[in-house]
């Protein structure tokens, strides 16, 4: 993991005395409301429906089993004793004042921890493969690239206040888990054919909200020397070219859809050529400095095979289950990465209390090295558990309610705050979350159906990613009351594709009948061992459709 | 309206020429729209010219037209708008060794990143001054003195401070192995 | 630029407290987090003094974000009309524990319970 060196922590202790500064300068007058609004949302503080929120960076989703704790320390003290794990590796408390934010942050800092652009119209929190480092399909750890980004963002002087929020995301494997297409910028890091030099590719404009669209490829190769100054390339085209008289169409998406992905490419490399790159690159040393914090950690040479696994997964049939679902496969022969479900049935998914963070920083302590991921499925991962050891985990894991056992299936659904908490938002999002949750309860029956992806917004900004839900479903209001519209198909994969419309919008209470319908269309039309997304891009719409139609106007004759 | 730069207050030497009124005495600020106009008359009478550039201007296009002016003002709608700062910086990028300055109602708080893209000075509106005295822009210089971005603003960046460490290190290290040896 | 569109009477005037972010309401003499102490404003004379105090009180950096809510008067006093601000002066609906509604004085009722 990363540790903050001298100037890293000078620097964000720095940025903490100023934030508390501006809230002083606030109550006392200097600064109006219109004028702090931008500053405290650059540092990750939102005034919210019942209170204000702040939203912490856990940078590429790694945290230590100390910064953990922390967090589980500031919940109790400062908050009501839980946290909320985002959809972009992002945790956010509910509850603070603003006069304790600047001692929050004090706090955070003493863990090398920070909330710097995590909000506001400046480039985001970067976000990254939750298993870098561990899995087998990866080019390279995409984190050393990623915190090189977090460092070169962080207070950047002219990207502060840019058109609209920026979010950049990395990934260094073949499968895409972190959905750089979906991002303002993706970056993919791979070898140049033929080299084997390594390098990036750009994409450039994806994005969900108002306006879906997928990132196009603006450099197929780009040296890795040359990254910062590139990124500078399209950052100072966009801050100049992006449109300010509509905050809909504020995003670099935008403009690259409008000018076209060629004329953006053209601008950029024109911009991008006129740069005097090595004043602005990070000289090889340092990107090395940085890389080798990330250096595995200390494995030991362990067989392939665990008996003591195959034996405990023989003797309990809960822990095969969950070794099906949650664990991952490692790089590293004897170890694997285990998926810490934050979606019990019926729970609010991403919320972990205080108790929960200690115990789960106590087990990465006892199991995996220490570390702890974040994934934009608002789970936590343990990254490097031995083979031999999963089945103590599991038993703590179950002990302490935390070993539910949905990785990727029906309930592990994504859903943002919504109208629970978020001024933003139309409509509730997490009570559709609950039911959907609860109706889907049976382990049996999850496991018949296989990997399905509900994701969930309460609007249309789509924190909830629900256009590249496999299931999506958006809230909405209308005439003073919720309701909720549900698309089909989208994947947030390397074979991204956004969802499309499949009938009218329904009340709340019609939306579990409504996926069961979906769901049942699935299970009768698929072939053997074929996905949900499978048997959908090769039926199409059609028949879903017509299931669902024939439920709502069953359910209107019924009415009448 | 105040000037200010990175020590406090400043004598503003300059004055604007402004829509419907005659050029005014002394060094000029011309909008860009006057600039070939009346850059002549300044300069015969000994005095200097600076333009004033909308933010949405194209530094392809102004930077022939900027040989000899002394000054470039930026205008900043609202605080909130930064395409200024990308201005300034290909502006400074492109070789403009003359006083920038940032025109428009910046906050105390953003005399970092005005500096940090080659701004010299900002003029903001008295109603900002009356909410945060000169006192609060140099406290907020004093209060963020490192930065990240290398070819950003004056002084050493992180990434330039580490690399010096760096040779430092490798320095006493090989004068090490030379004391060593003799 | 159109005037903002009025609510339709009677109104309270809801915001946040600066300091801390609270939902409150204004009253009488003041601000209080309990939304049956809010003043009711069942004229436009009213509902418009009630809403230069809102800019007033913003100016002198008590709350933030004050505006007019349109409500239903009951036995429970002045309950919001639309389920958004409903759900201010309750709390989270998926959290009884938390918020205004756990603090007891008012009963967690108006905005539908999704229980499937």
């Amino acid at each position: 993991m990363y540790r903050y060196d001298e100037f890293d922590s000078r620097f964000v202790r720095e940025r903490v005395r100023e934030f508390r500064a501006q809230v002083e300068r606030r109550l006392d007058g200097s600064l109006t409301e219109d004028e702090f609004k931008p500053l405290r949302l650059q540092n990750g503080l939102y005034l919210q429906l019942h209170a204000y929120m702040l939203r912490i960076a856990i940078p590429y989703g790694t945290l230590s089993s100390r910064q953990l704790r922390q967090l589980a320390l500031i919940a109790d003290r400062y908050d009501r004793g839980y946290g909320h794990f985002t959809t972009r590796q992002n945790l956010q408390f509910n509850w603070p004042k603003l006069k304790d934010v600047p001692d929050i942050l004090d706090l955070l800092a003493d863990v090398e921890m920070h909330a710097i652009q995590t909000s506001g119209n400046c480039i985001r929190n970067v976000t990254a493969d939750h298993f870098a480092g561990v899995a087998a399909d990866e080019v390279e750890d995409p984190r050393p690239t990623a915190e090189l980004i977090r460092q070169w963002s962080s207070l950047h002087p002219e990207f502060s206040f840019l058109p609209r929020k920026f979010k950049i995301a990395v990934t260094g494997a073949e499968h895409d888990r972190a959905a750089i297409k979906a991002h303002d910028i993706g970056l993919r890091i791979l070898r140049r054919p033929g080299t084997g030099e390594i390098g990036y590719e750009v994409i450039v404009g994806g994005g969900l909200g108002r306006t879906p669209m997928i990132g196009k490829v603006v450099r197929e190769f780009l040296p890795r020397a040359d990254l910062l100054s590139f990124l500078e390339a399209i950052m100072r085209v966009y801050n100049l070219e992006g449109r300010r008289d509509n905050k809909f169409k504020a995003r670099v998406k935008i403009l690259v859809h409008e000018i076209g992905a060629e004329e953006f490419r053209r601008r950029v490399e024109q911009e991008f050529a006129a740069l005097d790159g090595p004043s602005v690159n990070a000289d090889p040393e340092e990107v090395k400095r940085i890389a080798a914090y990330f250096a595995p950690p200390p494995y030991e040479e362990l067989p392939e095979r665990s008996v003591k696994l195959s034996i405990a997964k023989a003797a309990h049939r809960d822990f095969a289950r969950f070794v099906e679902t949650n664990v991952f496969a490692h790089r590293v022969p004897g170890y694997a990465a285990v998926t810490i479900s934050l979606k019990p049935i019926g729970g609010v998914p991403g919320d972990a209390t205080s108790e929960q963070m200690r115990i789960i920083a106590e087990l990465a302590e006892r199991y995996s090295f220490g570390e702890i991921r974040v994934t934009y499925m608002q789970n936590l991962v343990l990254p490097h558990v031995r083979n031999d050891e999963l089945f103590a985990l599991w038993e703590a894991l179950d002990a302490a309610e935390l070993a539910t056992a949905n990785a990727s299936l029906v309930t592990d659904i994504i859903s943002c705050p919504g109208l629970d908490y978020c001024s933003l938002a139309t409509a509730r999002s997490i009570p559709i979350a609950q039911s959907l949750s609860r109706r889907f309860a049976d382990g049996a029956r999850q496991r018949e159906i296989g990997p399905l992806g509900i994701k969930i917004s309460g609007c249309i900004n789509a924190c909830g990613h629900h256009h590249i839900g496999n299931i999506g479903i958006l809230g909405l209001e209308k005439n003073g009351a919720e309701y909720y519209q549900l698309t089909l198909g989208g994947d947030a994969t390397e074979n991204a594709a956004l969802g499309e419309r499949l009938g009218p919008g329904l009340a709340a209470e019609e939306v579990p009948d409504a996926v069961e319908k979906i769901v049942n269309v699935y299970l009768q039309e698929r072939s053997v061992g074929e996905e949900f997304i499978a048997t959908y891009r090769r039926l199409g719409i059609a028949p879903f459709r017509q299931a669902f139609e024939k439920g709502v106007e069953g359910d209107q004759h019924a009415a009448h | 309206m105040p000037l200010i730069d990175a020590t406090g207050f400043k004598q503003n030497g300059f004055a604007r020429m402004t829509e419907g009124c005659s050029l005014p005495a002394g060094d000029v600020i011309l909008p860009l729209e006057k600039l070939s106009t009346w850059r002549e008359e300044v300069f015969s009478r000994g005095d200097r010219v600076g333009v004033h550039l909308p933010n949405t201007a194209r530094v392809d296009e102004v930077w022939p037209l900027l040989d000899d002016v002394a000054l470039v003002s930026i205008d900043f709608p609202s605080f909130a708008d930064g395409r200024g700062f990308s201005l300034a910086r290909g502006l400074r990028q492109r070789g403009f060794f003359g006083v920038l300055r940032a025109f428009g109602p910046l906050i105390a708080d953003q005399m970092r990143h005005a500096l940090g893209c080659g701004f010299d000075e900002v003029e903001t509106p008295e109603a900002v001054i009356v909410r945060q005295p000169i006192s609060q822009w140099r406290a907020a210089l004093e209060t963020i003195t490192l930065r990240y971005q290398r070819g950003a603003g004056n002084g050493l960046s992180i990434l330039d401070r580490r690399r010096a460490a760096r040779e430092m290190g490798h320095r006493r290290f090989h004068s090490g192995l030379a004391l060593a040896r003799e | 630029m159109a005037a903002p569109k009025k609510p339709p009477l009677p109104v309270i005037l809801m915001a946040n407290d600066l300091i801390d972010g609270e939902v409150v309401f204004r009253t009488a003499t003041g601000w209080s987090s309990e939304p049956r102490e809010a003043l009711i404003a069942g004229n436009a004379q009213a509902a418009d003094a009630l809403e230069a105090e809102g800019i007033a009180e913003m100016s002198r950096n008590k709350v933030v974000d004050a505006y007019l809510v349109d409500v239903v008067l009951g036995e429970n006093g002045p309950q919001p009309r639309h389920f958004r601000e409903r759900l201010r002066t309750l709390g989270p609906s998926i959290r009884p524990d938390l918020g205004k509604q756990a603090q007891s004085v008012i009963e967690p009722r108006g905005v539908p319970h999704v229980s499937l």
